[in-house]
Formats: C-alpha cells, sequence, structure tokens
C-alpha cells in the first residue's frame, strides 16, 4: 500500500522489462523475414536499453530523432518502397524498438503495448501455420503482464504472468464464438493481398534447377484423404502443369497451347475420389491425380487436363476430384497438337538429335522400341541420381546425355522428351508432385514440395498420352522412396526412427486439423456452418441476430461470473455449519439470535443423548479452532474431516 | 425543474451512487452491483481503435490466424471489463476512525476496508485531491490512512470518496462514489501568541508551581513512559527497586485556572475561542486544573485529557 500524490506512477524497471520482453518476442517473430542490416542492430538496441532503462539512464534524444530518420531510409533502400507486407513490417519492428526509447509515463508503455499487439498480428501475414499462430498467441502473455505491472500494488512478477495467461486462457470461448461469427469479407477492402508474395510449388515453367529448390523443401505442398485406400506409391503422380514448349533450356507451357480444345478422356478401371487441401501457393495450378476426370467448382481444366484455379490460391483450397488411374486420353492427335509434341529449338544439341535418328533408323516406326532404347540408356550407361549435378552448358541436353550424366528428374525428363520428339514421338513435359508420405495416425498423404518431380508423356497411337517417367528407369528407388532418400542412397536415418516418424505424423495431423479448420475457414464454410444453426447468411438480420445474440450471451455469462463467488475452503466450512444448523432447527433446535455459534452446539449438545452430545461438542470445539485461532485459511484437511462428521452427526 | 435538473434527480435516484451527489449512508458500506459503474479509459478507447484496424486487416488479408489473435486478444480486453468490476464488487468500508485536528491542520482519518469474500487489487481511493494505491488479500481487512485537509472548526462531513480501479489492464475504469455518514470535529486553531490567562479574581495568574521543590506530595504510583522524568520519585524509587512518581496535592483554588468567555471582552468571538482554545492547551500540558466558562455552558473544573478534549469540542462547536 502507498500513497502517492502523483497524478499516474512512471514505469517501473519490471513493467519495462516485461515490455521488453514482448518486444523482444516480437522481434523474433518477424526475424526471418527482416532484412538481415536490420534484425541485428535492432535486438542490439533492445538489450542495449533495457539496460540502461534498469540503470535510470534516459535514451539521448537527438539519438532517438536520427534513427527514426534513418529507420525509413533503410527500408526505402532495401525495398524501394515503404508500402507493402515486407516494408511494413519492417517498419513497424524498427519504430516498435525505437518506441521503446521514449517510455517516461505509463501513457508511453500504453502505446507501446498496443502497438506490439499490432506488430504481433502482423508476423502472422508471413505464415499462419499452428505453430506460429501459438508463438504469436503466446507473446500476448507478456503483452498483457506489462499492463498488469502498470497497476497499483499489482502483486509479484509470477502472479502477474500467471494472470495474464488466465485471462488469456479465459478469453478462449468468447474467441472461438466470435471467430465464426465475424463476418468475412468475400472481396478484399483494399489492395491485393498476396500479390508481392513469392510464389512456391511446381510453376508454370520449368528452368533448369527449378525443380531442385524444391526438392529440398520439405514444407507440405498439399495433403489429400482419399475416399478408399490411399493408392500404391506407383500410382501416386500429380499432375500440375504439362509443359510443350522447349527452347533450349526452359520447358514452357507454350501460349499455342492455350488455345486447344480438352482432351478427351476415357477411363478404363475404377475411379479414385479423393480431396485435396492445398497450401498457399500464390499461384493457380492445382495438382490432381493423374488423370482427373471433371474439373471442381471454381476451377477449370487446361487443355491437356491440368486444373487451374480461377483465383491464384492465397490461403489454402479444398477441392474433392475423382481420378482414373487407368484411362486413354486422346485416342486421336490432332495436327495441331502433333506439331507442338513434336516442337524443337533451333538446331541445338546436334548430338541428342543424331542419337535419336539413330534409333529412329534402327528401330522404324516402331515407338515403345524406341522408348525403350532411351531408358535402357538411362538404366546402363553409367547415368547418376543426384540432387546436385554439374552445371550444364549452351548445348544443355547434349552436356547431360553424353558428359555429366548426372541429374534428377528434370534433367531426365527434359532430355528424354528431347530425345522422343527428335525421333518424330509427340511428348511432352509434365510437373507435378509423386509419391507423398501416408499418415499413419490419420488416414490421408502428405505430400511435401520436396515431393515435385517431372516426368514425360509420349503419344501412342491407340493409346493416347501414355506417361513415361525416366528418372524411374535411372533410381526406381525415387518412386518407391522420395527423391532425396533416393540421392541419399538407401538405408534408415536416425529422424526416420520409428517414434520420431509417429510423433511427426502426430503433429502433421494437427497442421492438417488447423489448416482445415482455421486457416480455411473463409466465407464459404463460415455460410455453410451458419446455415445449419439455422442462420440466413444472405439476411442481415439474420446475422446481426445472431451476432447480437451471441454477444447478449457472452455478456451475460461474462457478469455471472463476474457477480459468482468463489466457494472456497472458508465457505465450505461455513456452508456445512449453516447445514448443520439447518438440521438442528429441523429437530426443535433453532439458533437463537446473536448466539454464538460455539454457544450454541454446546446448548444443543446438552438435550441430545450422551454419545451424540460428545460428538456435537467436538464439532464445536473444532468448529472455533478452524475458524478463529488462526489468521490463516484453514487446512483443508481438517474442513473436510469436520464437514464428513457433522454430515454423520444424526442427533 | 429545468429537464436537465430533472434528469439528474432522476438519474440520482435511480442510480444513486453514480454522482458525486447522493444522499449520505451509514455505516458499513458495501459495494453491490448497483453502485459500481465501468466505462473504458482513454487507453481503452485507444486500444479498442486499434483492434477494430487489426480485425480491417485481418479480414482484408483474409488470414484466419490473425483474426483468431485479434478475436483472442479482443476478449480478453472486454472480459477486462468485468476484472474492473469484480475489483469493487464485495469490497466493504466497514469502519472510520477520525484523529484530533486543529483547523487548518491535517486530519489523520483511518478508513477501515474489509475483502470478506476474495482478494481485490489494484484499488485506487481518491480523497479530495490525493490517491491512495492499495489492494486488500482474500478475508483480511486494511486501515488506509488518510490525510484530510481542515479549514475551520466545527463538525467537517467526510469528503465524498471515489473508489476506483482499472484492474487489469488498464482498459476499463470502474468507480463507486462513498459518502459515509460519517463527520470528524475539528477543533478551533489556537492563536499563536497572547497574553497569559487572566482571572476575575487574580490581576495576574501564578506561574506554575514549581512541585519539584517541594515534598508535599499526596501519594505515589508506577512510572509509565511518557511521565516527566522530573516528578519521578527517587528516594522511594531506590527503596521499591521501580520507578515511581509523586501524585502531587490537587492544586489549590489559587492553582485553578479558571478561563473565561466573559473576561475576555472586546475581542471578537473568533479570537475569543482561539485564545480559550490556547489557554486550554498550555494548562493540559502544564498539567493544571482549569475551569472553562462559556455562555451556554461550564466545563470544569478539572484537569487531563478527558476534560482537555470535552472543552475543545465545546470551544469547536460554539456559534
Amino acid at each position: 500500500m502507498s500513497a502517492a500524490r502523483v497524478p499516474a506512477p512512471r514505469p517501473d524497471a519490471r513493467s519495462f522489462g516485461l515490455l521488453s520482453l514482448t518486444v523482444a518476442a516480437t522481434l523474433a517473430l518477424h526475424a526471418t523475414h527482416l532484412p538481415l542490416w536490420l534484425s541485428p542492430p535492432l535486438a542490439l538496441l533492445l538489450t542495449l536499453r533495457w539496460l540502461g532503462f534498469r540503470r535510470g539512464r534516459r535514451f539521448p534524444a537527438l539519438l532517438r530523432y536520427a534513427l527514426v530518420l534513418t529507420l525509413p531510409l533503410g527500408v526505402i533502400a532495401t525495398y524501394g518502397t515503404l508500402f507493402g507486407r515486407l516494408p511494413g513490417a519492417a517498419l513497424a519492428v524498427g519504430l516498435l524498438v525505437l518506441k521503446l526509447t521514449e517510455t517516461e509515463t505509463r501513457r508511453d508503455v500504453h502505446i507501446a503495448v498496443a502497438f506490439a499487439a499490432f506488430t504481433l498480428m502482423s508476423a502472422l501475414l508471413f505464415g499462419q501455420s499452428l505453430l506460429q499462430t501459438l508463438l504469436v498467441c503466446a507473446a500476448l502473455a507478456p503483452a498483457l503482464a506489462t499492463l498488469l505491472a502498470l497497476q497499483p500494488s499489482a502483486g509479484a512478477t509470477r502472479a502477474i504472468l500467471k494472470t495474464a495467461v488466465l485471462r488469456l486462457a479465459a478469453a478462449l470461448p468468447v474467441t472461438l464464438l466470435a471467430f465464426v461469427l465475424v463476418p468475412r469479407l468475400a472481396t478484399p477492402l483494399w489492395g491485393a493481398p498476396g500479390m508481392q508474395q513469392a510464389r512456391t510449388g511446381i510453376s508454370a515453367s520449368m528452368s533448369p534447377g527449378a525443380i531442385g529448390q524444391l526438392l529440398v523443401d520439405d514444407s507440405p505442398a498439399f495433403r489429400v484423404g482419399f475416399d478408399g485406400p490411399i493408392p500404391p506409391r506407383a500410382q501416386r503422380y500429380f499432375r500440375a502443369v504439362v509443359l510443350w514448349h522447349f527452347d533450349g533450356r526452359t520447358w514452357t507451357s507454350g501460349s499455342a497451347a492455350r488455345h486447344l480444345p480438352l482432351e478427351p478422356l476415357q477411363a478404363l478401371g475404377p475411379t479414385q475420389r479423393y480431396t485435396i487441401s492445398m497450401e498457399a501457393t500464390r499461384q493457380t495450378l492445382l495438382p490432381a491425380l493423374d488423370m482427373p476426370l471433371q474439373a471442381p467448382a471454381a476451377t477449370r481444366f487446361t487443355a491437356a487436363r491440368t486444373l487451374l484455379a480461377d483465383r491464384p490460391v492465397d490461403h489454402g483450397l479444398r477441392y474433392t476430384v475423382s481420378s482414373a488411374t487407368a484411362y486413354r486420353l486422346q485416342p486421336h492427335l490432332g495436327a495441331r497438337e502433333r506439331a507442338l509434341g513434336l516442337q524443337l529449338p533451333g538446331d541445338d544439341d546436334p548430338r541428342a538429335r543424331a542419337l535419336a535418328l539413330h534409333w529412329r533408323t534402327r528401330y522404324g516406326d516402331n515407338p515403345v522400341a524406341i522408348i525403350d532404347a532411351a531408358l535402357h540408356r538411362f538404366h546402363d550407361d553409367g547415368y547418376r541420381y543426384t540432387l546436385t549435378p554439374p552445371p550444364l552448358g549452351r548445348q544443355q541436353i547434349d552436356d547431360f546425355l553424353f558428359d555429366t550424366r548426372a541429374g534428377f528428374c528434370e534433367h531426365y525428363a527434359s532430355a528424354f522428351v528431347f530425345l522422343m520428339r527428335a525421333a518424330g514421338i509427340p511428348a511432352r513435359v509434365v510437373a507435378g508432385y509423386q509419391g507423398g508420405y501416408a499418415n499413419r495416425a490419420a488416414d490421408y498423404l502428405l505430400v511435401r514440395q520436396a515431393d515435385a518431380h517431372a516426368w514425360a508423356e509420349v503419344w501412342l497411337r491407340g493409346r493416347g498420352w501414355v506417361r513415361v517417367d525416366p528418372t524411374a528407369a535411372v533410381r526406381p528407388d525415387r518412386i518407391s522412396l522420395g527423391a532425396i532418400a533416393a540421392a541419399q542412397g538407401a538405408g534408415a536415418r536416425w529422424y526416420q526412427a520409428a517414434w520420431l516418424v509417429g510423433l511427426r505424423d502426430r503433429i502433421d495431423v494437427l497442421n492438417r486439423l488447423w489448416d482445415q479448420s482455421v486457416v480455411g475457414f473463409n466465407a464459404l464454410r463460415q455460410r455453410g456452418l451458419l446455415t445449419r444453426f439455422g442462420v440466413d447468411p444472405q439476411r442481415w438480420q439474420s446475422v446481426a441476430l445472431a451476432l447480437g445474440g451471441a454477444l447478449a450471451v457472452a455478456l451475460a455469462f461474462g457478469l455471472a461470473l463476474a457477480l459468482r463467488e468463489p466457494a472456497g475452503e472458508r465457505d465450505a466450512l461455513g456452508r456445512a455449519f449453516d447445514r448443520l444448523q439447518r438440521r438442528l432447527t429441523r429437530r426443535d433446535h433453532p439458533r437463537q439470535p446473536g448466539e454464538a455459534p460455539a454457544h450454541y452446539l454446546t446448548r444443543v449438545a446438552a438435550d441430545l443423548p450422551a454419545e451424540q452430545a460428545a460428538a456435537l461438542r467436538a464439532l464445536s470445539t473444532q468448529f472455533v479452532r478452524l475458524r478463529y485461532a488462526s489468521t490463516q485459511p484453514a487446512p483443508r484437511l481438517a474442513v473436510r474431516d469436520w464437514i464428513r462428521r457433522a454430515r454423520e452427526l444424526k442427533p | 425543474m429545468s429537464l436537465l435538473a430533472s434528469l439528474r434527480a432522476r438519474l440520482a435516484r435511480r442510480h444513486p451512487s453514480l454522482l458525486r451527489q447522493r444522499p449520505r449512508e451509514a455505516l458499513p458500506i458495501e459495494l453491490g452491483q448497483r453502485r459500481i459503474y465501468v466505462v473504458p479509459t482513454a487507453f481503452g478507447i485507444g486500444f479498442g481503435a486499434m483492434l477494430i484496424v487489426m480485425l480491417l486487416g485481418a479480414l482484408n488479408y483474409n488470414n484466419n490466424a490473425a483474426l483468431l489473435l485479434t478475436c483472442l486478444l479482443g476478449a480478453a480486453c472486454a472480459q477486462s471489463m468485468y476484472g474492473a468490476f469484480r475489483a469493487l464488487h464485495g469490497l466493504r468500508l466497514e469502519a472510520i476512525r477520525a484523529g484530533h485536528a486543529e483547523a487548518g491542520q491535517a486530519l489523520i482519518v483511518e478508513l477501515r476496508f474489509a475483502a470478506p469474500r476474495r482478494a481485490h487489487a489494484g484499488l485506487c481511493l481518491h480523497v479530495d485531491a490525493t490517491r491512495h494505491d492499495f489492494s486488500i488479500a482474500a478475508d483480511t481487512a486494511l486501515s488506509l490512512p488518510i490525510n484530510l485537509h481542515t479549514e475551520r472548526r466545527g463538525w467537517l462531513d467526510l469528503p465524498a470518496l471515489k473508489l476506483e480501479s482499472t484492474w487489469p489492464f488498464g482498459l476499463f475504469r470502474a468507480w463507486s462514489w462513498l459518502r459515509p455518514d460519517v463527520r470528524v470535529l475539528v477543533y478551533p486553531a489556537r492563536e499563536t501568541a497572547g497574553p497569559p490567562p487572566l482571572g476575575s479574581g487574580a490581576e495576574s495568574m501564578p506561574a506554575p508551581r514549581s512541585h519539584e521543590l517541594g515534598e508535599d506530595y499526596a501519594g505515589l504510583r508506577a512510572y509509565q513512559p511518557g511521565d516527566s522524568p522530573r516528578r519521578i520519585a527517587w528516594k522511594a524509587s531506590a527503596r521499591n527497586a521501580t520507578l515511581l512518581l509523586r501524585l502531587h496535592e490537587p492544586p489549590d483554588a489559587q492553582a485553578l485556572w479558571h478561563l473565561r468567555w466573559n473576561a475576555l471582552r472586546g475581542l471578537d468571538p473568533e479570537t475569543r475561542i482561539m485564545r480559550l482554545a490556547r489557554w486550554v492547551d498550555e494548562a493540559q500540558r502544564g498539567g493544571q486544573r482549569w475551569q472553562l466558562d462559556l455562555p451556554a455552558q461550564s466545563l470544569g473544573p478539572d484537569a487531563g485529557s478527558a476534560h482537555y478534549h470535552a472543552c475543545m469540542s465545546a470551544l469547536a462547536l460554539l456559534p
């Protein structure tokens, strides 16, 4: 207790320490995407400022102004602008740390906490994984503790932190209610979110090394829940994009292919129905199991039957498709398709062309024999599978086929299609994902970016487009184990231990649940959920009623909780005494007004038979001892014992 | 009656504690739900605006994790409204004990707060222009001394006390006005200097007798802390191995100070009161017996603390 004459106490070292902790957490959560010149100086400034505040030093105002002016200049020098996600975040984090150099009043701390909360939220714009969200929410605890520490006579730091965490935990029900009910925007109010963000995953072109970058990326690309059993690994080819045009270096879809008609498809066996949950890629390519029958809503087919979303996948997407694993695609090839399927750039790579011509003259018009010859060459002629191939020169295909003989899927697919085309067989490169990881804890397939793959499709008369995977000829375990395992060779690694795999499975199940229930909860899903509860999302009155009703219920519930008094042990003793008194009153032993509890029980005991009288007297003595003997609360066990004995008394 | 006044009257009737001007009430005062008011603080309003910005940002970027974070922060903050309410609810002002002070001096008043149900943290009591921060643990009581500024002698109504809390996050302020039906008596100020008492019979009062010189004491009693060491009966103490104090003969009629209102003609009433207050004080300090004659009553002759307070009260309450 203190009587202070100043209108508002200045922030003490503890609240400043908690504030510094909050800002440090914010800085750490942003560190992954801040420019390298920014984060370490900010961390240093924060530490120095913390030490300085503890010694009661003020930060020199001139230096502060200089830093405040330098920060935006540095951001502009790095990004060229102050606006947008990345420069905005850099500016916000920088200003937040600089705000700590000016914390002389409670108001400054208040502003800093509010700004820290905002900056914490902006960290989620860079990734909304379960872990990231949990970390950001956890960082709210020191923020709230800072506010608590500013209160007069706030208590010990541990108690403050506990209060902050408890307050956050108690807020969870209302949080979930609000999360479900807050109306989602179908179209953004401003800006085009996510446009500046780097695209991830398979892209619509394949330049050297493009897939190689993906192969070391362990983040999830999408997850597939199959209606039936998960198909065997060798069938798990997910097509994302078909690449027709080769310019000697890069494979692209080609502008001419855009105007082709949809290739007709005839299913030759059972079909698979499955639901894919995409991670955000910020592009429109949607993988589908080879070969999708229909395009789901809000997507469309390209001519070569790969799926395109109507809008870039900025926040994950769920779609359900049926695919046939045995099929006949485009049994009759038109002239335009044939021309595209035989396109070769200029007169590069003469040795590869010569090799193809050699096969052509040797096997004649037998495409299957030519394909076999190519695959045999890959298998037998010293080709290696490696994720770090030696660099290729100008004549890419020749260099790879005859000199380096080392590469991964994109090299093999590219060289194979080149050879086929040179030998007069229509062929095209298909990029997508292959394999995936069947989660044992839940029945779904996890496909990572590292499962990216490229293979070939060749057109055979009567059979249509047929999938050929030249990588499988070099390294069959690429298909059975996955790219990285294939590159490293077989054998169990430490991280493949059973318990670790199980743990990772479970964590991925959590991630999947998170993606489905939180990240993917868009306007459409909200509408579906509300309709199930009888709310008509089309009529605003209905939505307002639901929101208002939920708010009123939450308010009333909160008020009821606020008015509720804790049922502590002291009250337990008092209530038990009241119960005993009521029972005695029913037996014609009412308590006189103003009669002390002990006196009352002793008086009643005089009217009872000896055994019960002794018990009642013991209760009386014990009650007085529990209630009045000590200033400390009565021991819990003794109180329970008293309650039990009072209950057992049968007057 | 103007519309505003009628509105105010109705408000005061319906919500008696919203306004400072509420009828005085007897102790103990328990803070029930009808007398606690909660509004957002300036920081609360600012924080709310920032939450709205966060909400719009999260919705605009269609970022559900950010929306969840905003909802969590918003719910925790909205919940702190109940925190402020609970900080006050159930608190009792049980008793008030006032000390004595002369007009112009600070009067110390002890307010005894009790928390019969649970702990109350982050409390702040505003009296006049000062604030007193305190908190109470569950099931305990706390005496909070406050200084009251006094100006005039006579009864001083306890000013309205504003008990408030912004617990836990400073976003909402809950407050309640307390107007306990308690008044404290402020004694008149003494004049700083003036003539010694003038009795009607004796032209010059004898100086207080120097008892140390005579041996004419009526008895002995045990020494108590605070007694003048000059009155210790050293010989008797040596014989009894404890410190003993001489009790004097009751002062004779000559030693009685006769302090009379009517003897101070020609002065205005307040000056008379101040002079009488000084005489009473001097008599009390000197261990004198004195009699105070006021227009309507006569006190004494007597000596000691009770007589002193009776005299000062009578002086304080003179019209």
